[in-house]
């Protein structure tokens, strides 16, 4: 009988560490927990409870339509300049939340570090993860106002689904890097507001990708959510661009971010006890 | 060390360093960061042109474990005591696996569950119900067995009426019980417990101390860090004694604590002062020697609960004619006075002589009266009301709780006494006489 109990062996970690995608998977009950927890506590003691993951991205197209739609002109590829700017903020919104919640959410959770063993990708995850149910809210809207406009869908939209895939990649990979890193410098939950605000406008949110020279677009798209949002607007939209090359791109892009973030991370994991 | 096959936990040659400049300032900024690997790189350069200088500050370091081995059979509740600071929870953390281990190895066969705080990972605005199943998961339970056991812990706890209450609204005390009841129904094969115990009331505290005597019972292995000596002796069969980071003595509880006892409690059972001048004292009285000791027995012989004592004190008087009355006030560790005593019988006072005179006064308290701990003497001479002379603690000793009658109670003993009573229980069956303390 003792032989049949696991034996866990204890010892210092040196350098790099694999990532071990299989804990994660033994303490998925703990993650399902963590990211209804946070779903469930995000709208408590709100008034408007979860048509906030609608307002959001709502308000910001109206206030993008007026300014850069209507007064500046800016062009949108054929598309009604609303519906052009939201189906890219959907995505954005859920990229941006989820990049801010990781990096802050190991520091949130240090109570929990320093007491209880869990492998530590799991906060992190959960974090992101839980943006998915504004998604989904703020998605229905997009399908209401791809009608409204009257905007017949191709069969792109089989896309679509890889697509928040690649949004999810992206956020993660870049929430894994800071997080771990907020761990050590809190200067992080600093840079991160600012560099969100920044990386919105690298992104082809306001503007169509079109507007930039054709032989940038490869490097432009270094930018995962460039290929994210250009993708979302060709599956839902029909618009002329082709986001092909860029795509693959920001693909690429998006899984050497998380790649490099999962090693990253594991090597910072040990320290986390002791620093946090 | 014998290194056995049956064993649950196997801990060899663990160490493990904190670099303390990193936890002094809580977080340290990307500025700091470069500041310090510029004087990092400033230290090696002086070491270059001057060798001799440190490598790194010495006191940037802080041993937390060093070099800690032993082994824990399967089954077994060890128990681990020291001081704060001495490395019992950073030995536990290594063991969970909430921190990493600078050195050494450490082998666990089997789940291994650990209360290292009660309520971690509650949230203040889920409900009672919500943080059981989240705290559950938090601690590796699987939402089936937290589903199962879900009455149970919520009856354990008290707190059936207020389930669906958030816990922001819960007084600490329940929020405590609650939390503590969701750790004690984990049923891990080893589980890991600091200090969980001083939580709640008294009653609350014995209810959790039956709970974890249950988990022992079941023949699974546990680590317990207490400060409560009453509740280690009588849970643990085993305990190491931690001192600055590494184990100094590994034994059955009762030689490791009464060891522990005999280092930390500065008792004070004899005095003497063979030199008058320095004696204490003034210009009618000089100590000459004091001793407490268990009646018939020698100095060293453990004051129980149940050995009489003989208390004595010799001192010198400098006139034999003045009439002076020794009075003895026995106080214990709360600066509460037990009681104070006096001889009532006068008649070895007659027919003193003239002159210095040695005087020898003793005092005999019987057994089953005093509770356990600390106490201390007060001697005085009294001349009528008036106050010859007043020495306190001039003997300090402990009284050790052996753990008999006790009937489950591991707390501490409430009273200022402990008196063994006679009882009488009558029933219109039959007369029955017993003896319950």
């Amino acid at each position: 009988m003792e032989s049949e109990l696991p034996i866990t062996v204890i010892e210092p970690s040196r350098g790099w560490v694999p990532v071990r995608l299989s804990a994660v998977w033994e303490f998925r009950e703990l993650l399902y927990f963590l990211i209804w927890r946070d779903v469930k506590v995000r709208y408590k003691q709100t008034v408007l409870g979860a048509s906030w993951a609608i307002l959001q991205p709502f308000f910001t197209m109206l206030i993008f339509s007026i300014f850069f739609g209507k007064l500046a002109r800016m062009p949108s590829d054929g598309v009604p300049y609303p519906l052009f700017a939201y189906v890219a903020l959907v995505p954005w919104t859920f990229f941006a939340g989820g990049l801010t919640l990781s990096s802050n959410s190991l520091v949130a959770n240090q109570a929990l570090i320093r007491k209880v063993y869990f492998p530590r990708l799991v906060i992190p995850v959960a974090a992101v993860a839980s943006g998915i149910i504004d998604f989904v809210i703020a998605f229905a809207v997009l399908i209401g106002m791809v009608v409204w406009y009257g905007v017949v869908p191709s069969a792109h939209v089989v896309w679509l689904p890889a697509l928040f895939l690649l949004a999810l990649v992206t956020a993660l990979g870049a929430g894994l890097w800071f997080s771990a890193l907020n761990v050590l410098y809190r200067d992080i939950q600093y840079i991160v507001p600012f560099l969100v605000q920044v990386w919105l406008y690298c992104t082809p949110i306001v503007y169509p990708s079109s507007i930039v020279p054709e032989r940038w677009r490869p490097l432009y798209a270094i930018n995962p959510m460039v290929g994210v949002v250009e993708g979302f607007r060709w599956a839902l939209l029909r618009s002329n661009t082709a986001p092909g090359p860029m795509l693959l791109v920001s693909a690429v892009a998006a899984l050497a971010l998380l790649i490099g973030g999962l090693f990253f991370f594991r090597r910072m994991e040990k320290t986390f006890a002791d620093t946090v | 060390m014998t290194m056995s096959s049956d064993y649950a936990i196997r801990v060899e040659h663990v160490s493990k360093q904190f670099r303390l400049g990193v936890r002094q300032n809580d977080f340290p900024t990307l500025r700091e960061s470069i500041a310090s690997g510029v004087a990092q790189a400033g230290r090696t350069l002086a070491r270059l042109a001057k060798p001799g200088t440190p490598a790194r500050v010495e006191r940037d370091i802080l041993q937390a474990l060093h070099d800690v081995s032993f082994e824990v059979r399967q089954g077994e509740t060890l128990g681990i005591i020291g001081s704060n600071g001495a490395g019992k929870s950073t030995l536990l953390k290594v063991l969970a696996r909430v921190t990493e281990p600078s050195a050494g190895r450490a082998e666990v066969r089997g789940r291994l569950g650990s209360l290292l705080e009660v309520g971690t990972g509650f949230h203040q605005e889920l409900t009672g119900r919500e943080n059981v199943f989240l705290n559950g998961a938090i601690l590796g339970m699987r939402r089936a067995e937290i589903r199962r056991r879900f009455d149970e812990i919520v009856a354990f706890a008290e707190v059936e009426r207020f389930i669906d209450t958030p816990v922001k609204f819960y007084s600490s005390g329940m929020y405590l019980r609650l939390a503590f009841a969701v750790a004690a129904h984990l049923e891990p094969e080893i589980l890991l417990i600091d200090e969980v115990l001083a939580v709640g009331d008294a009653a609350f505290q014995e209810k959790c101390l039956g709970k974890m005597g249950d988990v022992a019972n079941d023949g699974r292995t546990i680590l317990f860090v207490s400060h409560n000596m009453t509740a280690m002796e009588a849970l643990c069969d085993r305990l190491i004694w931690m001192k600055n980071g590494a184990v100094i003595a590994d034994g059955p509880s009762r030689d490791i604590i009464s060891t522990y006892l005999n280092t930390y409690v500065t008792s004070r059972t004899e005095q003497s002062w063979p030199d008058q001048s320095t004696a204490p004292g003034n210009e009618h009285v000089r100590m000459h020697a004091t001793r407490v000791r268990v009646q018939d027995g020698v100095i060293d012989d453990e004051i129980t609960l149940s050995t009489p004592l003989r208390i004595e004190f010799e001192y010198w008087l400098a006139d034999a004619r003045t009439q002076l009355i020794p009075n003895l006030y026995l106080v214990n560790s709360h600066g509460a006075v037990v009681f104070r005593t006096a001889p009532t019988d006068l008649t070895p006072w007659q027919n003193r002589g003239d002159g210095r005179m040695l005087v020898r006064d003793s005092c005999e308290v019987p057994g089953n009266l005093l509770n356990d701990g600390t106490h201390r003497i007060a001697f005085s001479l009294w001349r009528g009301h008036e106050i010859v002379y007043w020495v306190d603690d001039l003997l300090v000793f402990d009284v050790r709780d052996t753990m008999e009658m006790r009937n489950a109670w591991y707390e501490k003993w409430p009273g200022v006494v402990r008196p063994i009573l006679e009882w009488r229980t009558e029933s219109s069956v039959s007369d029955v006489r017993h003896r319950v303390p």
